[in-house]
């Protein structure tokens, strides 16, 4: 501390941001879970929460802003869209669900393996993740989509393969770290089998940023999925899904704004408690790590 | 010796180049057989199927020859820019795609420079005020900016800027520069919210890395003016990370313009693919991904150029390794 303020500009020697970031944080990270314990909630019982049938359709009221009956209104073929914002939840949760824990699997064997062997698998391995990773995900899925037709579970598949290079990246990373700590060298020394040192020494330190990674990685595909069925090339068209609704809805722009809004308004919230989970725990697995 | 070992790594980053586009033209040719289906009723779309459609189709497709000669066909027909005719409008790819071009350049350039602009511009302020009111707002705007996908954005603008306050045009992409410019500023917005806010990120991060530097806290004790260090020891340096982040910065691009450009019903590539992907036209789709596969690799070679030139210490890890 001392040796170090000594190279401190004034200005930050204060840092009274930092005290009040802490005390902001808890009740945003709360909001956080809330969030995704409501669309988990609604994700699992979806339409059976709906005060209304989301795919009956009223056709004498057709587009009619909010009202008692229709919290959010109705959309252009007289839908419920509060309804169909709760069963929307579904498409919106699984899907990412599914990438984020093949990819947490596949990408954490890959970093592990790439980062503690080296060599020409590490540089192999990394060559390939560089390639994939500068591909656009949703460009892929749409000549996907094109070319073999649309379906969201082949998106699904198509986006696991396309995050797990990403995953992969990370783990490495936090491998390569590891790698030249005394208890690695000791586990070699006592002759511990090369995957046990792996996923037993190793694994439990880069564990945090796998964590931290995998909430990325949810949040990331939440929205790249919204947007191939946004583009309508994902699922088909009369199934409530948020990225489907927004783009179906955008002709009421001018009379029911809401049908429009709320949908993305669900797609953001999502993303972004996703993405603060993800950092709070990140936050909080690393500084439990320190003490260890 | 640095120009020499520049020049070798410049050549064996062009023929990983090479090998890659064959490679992606490799992939993009195989499109046609990937898909399910026969290929002639794909190819043929709403055409009669006749025995003389079947047989101009089959002389055109080279579909009577081996499979690794159609690709080499079609690849010389490629690298010529012809990529066949679209199904659904039986125009040429080349003229649909080149009739399209340019607005979603201008688009791409348009949001490019929004990017870096309030990207560097928000990235540095917070990072000089760190901890302090501005910082934190634009650290909550950048968690809002990036989990806000290009078509969310593109209907929060087009709702609040075009309908509610009738500052934008809603629709049309206008004619001569400005009215282009006026009518293409929500889209490009739209599509500028998830980069800007990747920049500011990167942007604020190698700053405060930077701020830190004894090299800095000397030139303060040189007496050298706030301007001077800030524009010419950190700038610099706070600039590097941005160079490496272009890569996903470009992908990011291209995504949104796909997306920004159906929301807002552009006539531009994004939108070109989407309707190719819609109605199963393969040629105009194999034309705009190698189009788009062309940019992204070339984009890449050029940042780790850049990259090396900007970044002296990158030169020296590379002789040394």
């Amino acid at each position: 501390m001392t040796a170090s303020s000594a190279l401190v500009l004034p200005e930050e020697l204060a840092q009274p941001g930092r005290r009040a970031r802490r005390r902001l944080r808890s009740p945003v990270i709360w909001l956080s879970f809330v969030i995704m314990a409501g669309v988990l909630v609604m994700a699992i019982f979806g339409a059976l929460l709906a005060p209304q049938n989301p795919a009956t359709q009223h056709l004498a009221i057709v587009t009619a802003p909010p009202s008692g009956a229709h919290w959010l209104g109705t959309d252009a073929l007289g839908r419920d869209v509060f309804s169909r914002v709760i069963a929307g939840a579904r498409t919106a949760f699984f899907g990412p669900l599914v990438i984020a824990a093949a990819s947490f699997l596949l990408g954490n064997l890959l970093g592990l393996f790439a980062g503690y062997r080296g060599g020409l698998a590490d540089s192999l391995i990394m060559r390939w993740v560089d390639f994939m990773w500068s591909l656009p995900a949703l460009v892929i899925l749409v000549v996907v989509a094109g070319t073999v037709g649309s379906s969201y579970w082949l998106a699904v598949a198509v986006l696991i393969v396309l995050t797990v290079p990403f995953d992969t990246r990370v783990i490495r990373g936090a491998t390569l770290e590891q790698m030249p700590r005394p208890y690695v060298e000791a586990a070699k020394t006592l002759g511990v089998p090369r995957w046990k040192i792996m996923l037993f020494h190793v694994w439990p330190n880069v564990s945090p940023v796998a964590v931290a990674n995998t909430c990325l990685v949810f949040a990331g595909s939440l929205v790249t999925l919204a947007g191939l069925e946004f583009l309508g090339l994902g699922l088909p068209p009369g199934t409530p899904d948020w990225g489907l609704m927004l783009s179906q809805n955008e002709a009421l722009l001018f009379t029911n704004p809401l049908a429009t809004i709320a949908p993305g308004v669900m797609i953001v919230l999502t993303a972004i408690a996703m993405n603060l989970i993800g950092d709070w725990l990140y936050e909080q697995l690393t500084s439990r790590g320190a003490v260890r | 010796m640095t120009g020499r070992g520049m020049l070798v790594f410049i050549l064996r980053r062009l023929v990983v180049l090479a090998v890659l586009l064959v490679a992606i033209s490799f992939v993009t040719f195989s499109l046609l057989y990937i898909s399910p289906g026969n290929l002639i009723d794909i190819l043929l779309g709403a055409r009669p199927h006749t025995a003389a459609t079947v047989r101009a189709l089959t002389r055109e497709y080279h579909l009577n020859k081996p499979f690794l000669e159609q690709y080499w066909l079609w690849a010389r027909q490629a690298v010529q820019l012809r990529f066949g005719t679209s199904i659904q409008t039986s125009l040429s790819v080349t003229s649909e795609i080149t009739a399209r071009l340019p607005l979603t350049l201008f688009l791409g350039i348009y949001s490019f420079i929004l990017t870096m602009v309030f990207g560097i511009g928000l990235g540095v302020a917070s990072a000089l005020g760190r901890g302090n009111v501005v910082d934190r707002g634009i650290t909550g705007a950048v968690m809002l900016g990036l989990s806000t996908p290009a078509f969310v954005a593109a209907v929060a603008l087009l709702y609040v800027f075009a309908i509610r306050v009738r500052w934008f045009p809603a629709y049309g992409v206008g004619s001569g520069f400005f009215n282009e410019l006026w009518h293409l500023t929500l889209p490009a917005l739209a599509l500028a919210v998830t980069t800007v806010a990747y920049v500011v990120r990167h942007t604020r991060a190698a700053m405060i890395g930077t701020l830190d530097q004894d090299y800095v806290v000397f030139a303060r004790a040189r007496g050298l003016s706030r301007s001077r260090v800030l524009f010419v020891y950190l700038l610099r340096n706070a600039l590097i990370p941005v160079i490496t982040i272009s890569g996903v910065i470009l992908s990011s691009l291209i995504v949104g313009v796909v997306l920004v450009e159906v929301a807002f019903s552009l006539p531009g590539l994004g939108s070109l693919l989407v309707t190719a992907a819609t109605s199963k036209d393969l040629p105009v789709l194999q034309g705009v991904v190698l189009l788009f596969a062309v940019v992204i690799v070339v984009a890449n070679l050029l940042a780790d150029v850049i990259y090396m030139v900007v970044d002296p210490r990158i030169r020296v890890g590379e002789r040394s390794s």
